[in-house]
């Protein structure tokens, strides 16, 4: 909403040297948020001045038609000035900008030559002023302007003007005019208003009007409408009302189409003129008919809705209510006759009809958050007050007016509602006095108030709103600041630290934490070569997505992850391990949608458990990626690139994280490499897959090949048990190293379980040392060196215990897995 | 000590001549002296502390003294011993550590070669300012409540008091979620447009009193650029007890502001809107470290809870109250950090993320 000053000055008495910072905070305080201060009086500086044109000389032989004009300014040489407009004639008065005058944009006016003759200053249009669009000629002023030659030319152009954009939350409904917006700040500075609604005339009313039937009253709860005849149909508009349109961001159209924009600015009702003469019979408001179309004012030609409310003649449809208006009543050159509606239309009617038809206007976004029903005929008359006033023609003495209109119902609330709210004790006094400043009657009831809101703020219903006018009023800055106690909380819960820890552990580990769009696309999932029945292939789907290409939620952490290790690949970085932690969305199985819950009081446990079945799951993930040199090369020696070992291992680490040792299988998994594939595992339980991207998958995203992943369903993992502290032995271990010859297939996994098996109580630790494959095993075998550590807790061992447990190990790899002892 | 009566003079015994012992330690101090290194100083060791040095021979000759001089040589044999040899201990302790230094010195490296052998990770700046921002509110006794991103909107919008034709429906530009299906219709589902759902969530489980901090990632469908993003992060506030005020949010959002950005910042309250709260509030806070010089910054918003919000939630308005506010995780990394470009926080440039390491 654009709000000239000079515009709000006629209904509040705002201080003469209120400045700009000041006029902000008084908007603030009432929680009108000022978008921008446009202050027009900088817009020019320097000589800009009123001039009249003595002569014209058509300059020829150029590529455009040029003038060469002698104005004066109040000198005693007329000044000689090049124009390039054709607009105007000797004798107009003209608005000069002269040299040394800087115009919006820093354009700097000095004396010229062009032309072949010396410019001294330019006549200018309302653009190059930046007080309009208007650039189809210089601004002739009219000639009964009361200024003299030279004088200051910025308070006739509107140059003087500050206009203030504000942005209005959509419960003040009313501040999208004038009216609101001088009342809001009549309260803020606490000076007088005068409201320009109690100032119209009421048109008199001792006959029919026009005839009008409403078929759907709780669509349209006021419909009034008055003709007007005889107008001239050429008329212009007034120079103050076009400024003044300008100013506040609105085109000028023609007179009666500028008297219902003006209306709708300054007391916020919307209207429409209708050309009289093309409308056939009584006019009937009702719900569109199915089939039933409209070509609106835009041109469109528009499948109506039978929800959408329409004013319909014998023809049919003309105007799509509250909305927009139809072609083939709109007023033009040749009316001189019309009738002017100004009605009260449903929010919610509107508001469906402007958001199916995607026809958000001016008077929509103002019947969507509430009109006061109460302006209809004040409007009106306002109307057509304005339109005899400049286009001449009579008023019929019948108006209109269908009247249901509920009024507002008076609101009880405990007088100490605000007190208790803000923690402010106010005074009974003081809430009465405020809520009567809001125009609210308040009616004292004991310890409750029965306030009756004013019909222009529909948005005041709950006691709770009362409240916050009363506060507001008040001012937040005398709330008083105090600090409330929390009973002792626990913490955070264990699944919210185990993703603190697993994110630390890998950035611990060198990897970067991303935060990535869970934007994914069907494109990305064929280039990772995911099989078309996959689970991850059955993606929840928005219906507007940022992009065509992106439309679904990720089912897997990869694809983004992925994009963002190209993206960094792409700007130079060669050597990148990068991780998130992230949810993933699954559909729910549930079919349809969900049942509507209402609002009036707690849904049941039921209704609610039926709705949350349609939630899609929503696991948090993590998953890791690296590619290049996982430890780069130095003064110490090689680097070492990264590989599948990296990315398993980062997924042990992040299940250790987590308390559980993970098991590691062999598995084909897209878009893992199939020789490279590790299954993660967890108390028999698959929870992830490491290891090497498939080199296909690299190649269809540009990644490097080898470029290795992996990823983890955190939230399969279980909880941990609480760890039990294990027992510290002081005696010495007894080290034995083991290497045993196994079939190349056989998993140094399975290796290991059957030792840990086999060893017994006594085995503390066991690790894998070195893998040998090569002629003194054998070809399809392979050798695998183990140290084992043996310990007792409550003596030392003995060589003989030692060498007996390490026998019982190989035994059971040797029974289990065809196990020999190298060298045996 | 001597008698007179003395048959045989000890003196007469050359080896045993005081001045002969104080030649043999005057040799042998010179000898260790000389040795430049424990090699030679072993080398020489024998010569003086040897079977056959001057004071082993010398020794030997005491046995044939008579029993009254015996003990005087040995004393005097003695003396010259010890001085050799801690004259040859002296010395090996002066090599030794000679030779130590020497050592330490061969074994001298750059300590300013590079040492990076693993490069370092980091954690995301978002992640580690919702931490800090979660332990802040664990520290005053609140929990830390989390929800869906994909949401029903009952949750994100009717339960906050957001009627299905509410204009703040529009203002929130929501991303609609498809229906199952090949067509475009409704599902009932959004990705949320702010943590708010998580309040009605938790008044939904749980009964007041209720302090929690929501931190998550939320959705709108503006384009990304400099000063946009559809994905962002907000942490939000809720509290219902008995007798909270709006004194109360104040304090509380001085409190947290002060704890963020440092003591000498201020807060300051414009009324405004939102459905879910009644009054409402945005706060801005005067940051005198910003970048760009001190500025009041847009933080955030607030409010009391709005008594609906209660009934819908089964919560008793008579009974409770409750205040709500929020800030944009983003929008603190911006002025806190100086981070000007949201696009580097959502691009993933391995930079960023590491110029803040660990913590923020």
């Amino acid at each position: 909403m654009r709000v000239p000053v000079s515009w709000l000055r006629e209904y509040v008495d705002l201080p003469a040297d209120l400045d700009v910072d000041e006029l902000e905070k008084a908007f603030v305080r009432v929680g009108l948020e000022v978008e921008a201060l446009h202050d027009l009086r900088r817009n020019v500086t320097g000589p800009l001045v009123v001039g009249r044109v003595r002569s014209i000389e058509e300059l020829t032989g150029f590529k455009k038609p040029i003038r060469y004009c002698l104005v004066d300014v109040g000198n005693a040489e007329p000044q000689g000035i090049v124009c390039g407009a054709r607009n105007f004639a000797e004798g107009d008065l003209v608005v000069v900008s002269l040299p040394g005058a800087v115009l919006p944009g820093g354009f700097e006016i000095a004396a010229r030559t062009t032309y072949g003759h010396v410019s001294n200053g330019m006549i200018c249009s309302a653009r190059e002023l930046g007080v309009g669009e208007d650039h189809s000629g210089i601004i002739v002023l009219p000639a009964d302007t009361q200024a003299a030659l030279g004088e200051d030319a910025r308070p006739l152009v509107g140059l003087d003007e500050v206009v203030v954009e504000l942005n209005v939350t959509p419960d003040r409904g009313y501040c999208l005019s004038m009216r609101g917006v001088a009342r809001e700040l009549a309260h803020s500075l606490g000076v007088a208003y005068r409201d320009p609604a109690a100032a119209v005339l009421p048109l008199e009313n001792d006959g029919p009007g026009y005839p009008i039937r409403v078929e759907d009253p709780a669509g349209c709860d006021r419909f009034t409408a008055v003709a007007v005849r005889g107008v001239n149909p050429v008329a212009p508009s007034p120079e103050w009302m076009k400024r003044r349109l300008t100013l506040a961001g609105i085109r000028s159209i023609s007179l009666p189409v500028d008297i219902t924009n003006y209306l709708m600015l300054e007391l916020g009702q919307p209207m429409h003129a209708f050309d009289l003469g093309r409308l056939s019979g009584e006019l009937v408001v009702r719900r569109a008919r199915p089939g039933e179309r409209l070509t609106t004012l835009d041109g469109a030609d528009r499948a109506l809705d039978p929800e959408d409310l329409v004013i319909a003649d014998s023809t049919g449809v003309i105007s799509l209510a509250a909305v927009m208006g139809g072609a083939t009543t709109e007023v033009s050159v040749e009316t001189t006759d019309l009738l002017f509606e100004s009605a009260h239309w449903d929010p919610v009617t509107v508001a469906r009809t402007a958001r199916r038809h995607k026809l958000p206007s001016e008077a929509s976004k103002r019947f969507e958050r509430g009109v006061d029903p109460q302006l209809t005929p004040v409007a009106l008359a306002r109307a057509a007050a304005l339109l005899t006033e400049y286009a001449g023609g009579t008023v019929d003495s019948g108006l209109t007016d269908v009247y249901a209109v509920t009024p507002p119902a008076p609101i009880a609330i405990p007088a100490d509602l605000p007190a208790r709210t803000a923690g402010v004790d106010y005074p009974g006094e003081r809430v009465v006095e405020l809520l009567t400043e809001i125009g609210a009657s308040v009616e004292s009831d004991g310890d409750r108030l029965l306030v009756t809101p004013p019909t222009w703020r529909p948005d005041l219903t709950d006691p709770a709103d009362l409240a916050e006018e009363v506060i507001r009023l008040d001012g937040y800055d005398k709330v008083p600041v105090k600090l409330p106690v929390a009973p002792p909380g626990r913490g955070l819960t264990a699944t919210q630290r185990r993703r603190r820890t697993v994110g630390r552990a890998l950035a611990e580990a060198g990897y970067v934490e991303t935060i990535n769009y869970p934007f994914v696309g069907s494109a990305t999932l064929d280039a990772l070569g995911i099989p078309a029945d996959d689970p991850r292939r059955r993606a929840v789907r928005l219906r507007n997505p940022i992009s065509e290409q992106e439309p679904e939620l990720r089912t897997t952490l990869l694809p983004p992850l992925l994009a963002t290790l190209r993206r960094n690949l792409g700007r130079g970085h060669r050597d990148l391990a990068l991780y998130e932690i992230g949810m993933v969305f699954h559909p729910a199985d549930a079919q349809g949608t969900p049942p509507r819950l209402g609002v009036d009081r707690r849904p049941s446990d039921a209704e609610l458990a039926r709705v949350n079945e349609f939630l899609p799951e929503q696991p948090w993930h993590v998953a890791a990626v690296l590619t290049g040199e996982v430890e780069p090369a130095g003064w110490w020696g090689a680097g070492r690139a990264a590989d599948w070992s990296d990315a398993v291992e980062a997924a042990r680490l992040v299940v250790a994280r987590a308390g559980h040792t993970p098991e590691i299988r062999a598995a084909a998994y897209a878009p893992w490499h199939p020789g490279r594939c590790a299954e993660i595992l967890v108390d028999g339980t698959v929870v992830g897959h490491a290891g090497e991207l498939h080199p296909q998958a690299c190649a269809a995203l540009e990644l490097p090949r080898r470029t290795a992943a992996m990823e983890v369903n955190l939230d399969a993992l279980p909880l941990p048990d609480v760890t039990v502290a294990p027992p510290i032995s002081g005696f010495p271990p007894a080290l034995i190293d083991v290497a045993l010859v196994v079939d190349r297939a056989t998993s140094a996994a399975s290796v290991e379980a059957a030792l840990v098996e086999g060893s017994g109580e006594l085995l503390e630790g066991v690790r894998l040392f070195d893998v040998y494959t090569g002629e003194q095993v054998g070809a399809e075998r392979k050798s695998l060196a183990y140290k084992l550590t043996f310990r007792a807790p409550d003596r030392t061992l003995t060589v003989e215990e030692a060498v007996a447990a390490r026998d019982a190990a190989v035994a059971v790899a040797a029974e289990r897995l065809g196990a020999t002892l190298r060298g045996a | 000590m001597t008698y007179r009566n003395d048959p045989y003079d000890p003196k007469q015994v050359a080896l045993l001549d005081q001045s002969s012992l104080d030649a043999a330690v005057a040799d042998a101090q010179k000898a260790f002296a000389d040795a430049g290194d424990l090699d030679a100083l072993a080398a020489v060791k024998h010569l003086h502390l040897g079977d056959r040095a001057p004071v082993s021979l010398a020794r030997r000759e005491i046995g044939a003294l008579p029993p009254h001089a015996k003990s005087d040589a040995g004393k005097r044999v003695n003396a010259a011993r010890t001085a050799i040899t801690e004259a040859f201990e002296a010395r090996q302790d002066e090599l030794r550590a000679d030779h130590e230094r020497r050592v330490l010195l061969e074994e001298t490296v750059d300590v300013t070669l590079p040492t990076e052998r693993r490069p370092r990770g980091a954690r995301h700046p978002l992640t580690t300012v919702m931490e800090r921002i979660a332990d802040l509110f664990v520290g005053m006794g609140y929990e830390i409540a989390e929800g869906p991103e994909v949401e029903l909107d009952w949750y994100n919008f009717d339960a906050l008091n957001i009627a299905p034709d509410h204009p703040a429906r529009t203002m929130m530009d929501t991303f609609w979620v498809a229906a199952a299906g090949v067509g475009n219709e409704d599902s009932g589902l959004v990705l949320r447009t702010h943590t708010s759902p998580v309040q009605a969530r938790t008044m939904l489980t749980r009964k007041p009193p209720i302090y929690i901090a929501c931190p998550g990632r939320v959705y709108r469908t503006d384009e990304l650029d400099a000063t946009h993003t559809p994905v962002f992060h907000q942490v939000e506030g809720l509290v219902v007890d008995k007798g909270i005020t709006m004194a109360h949010l104040k304090g509380t959002i001085d409190h947290f502001a002060k704890a963020m950005l440092g003591d000498d910042v201020r807060t300051r309250w414009r009324p405004s809107y939102f459905p879910f709260t009644e009054p409402s509030a945005e706060f801005d806070v005067w940051f005198p470290q910003h970048r760009e010089g001190p500025r009041w910054v847009e933080w955030g918003g607030c409010g009391m809870v709005n008594p609906r919000v209660l009934v819908a939630c089964g919560i008793d308005p008579d009974e409770y109250s409750g205040f709500a506010f929020g800030i944009g995780i983003e929008r603190a990394l911006q002025f806190r950090h100086g981070a000007a470009d949201m696009r580097d926080m959502v691009e993933g440039d391995v930079r960023f993320a590491r110029a803040f390491g660990m913590e923020v």
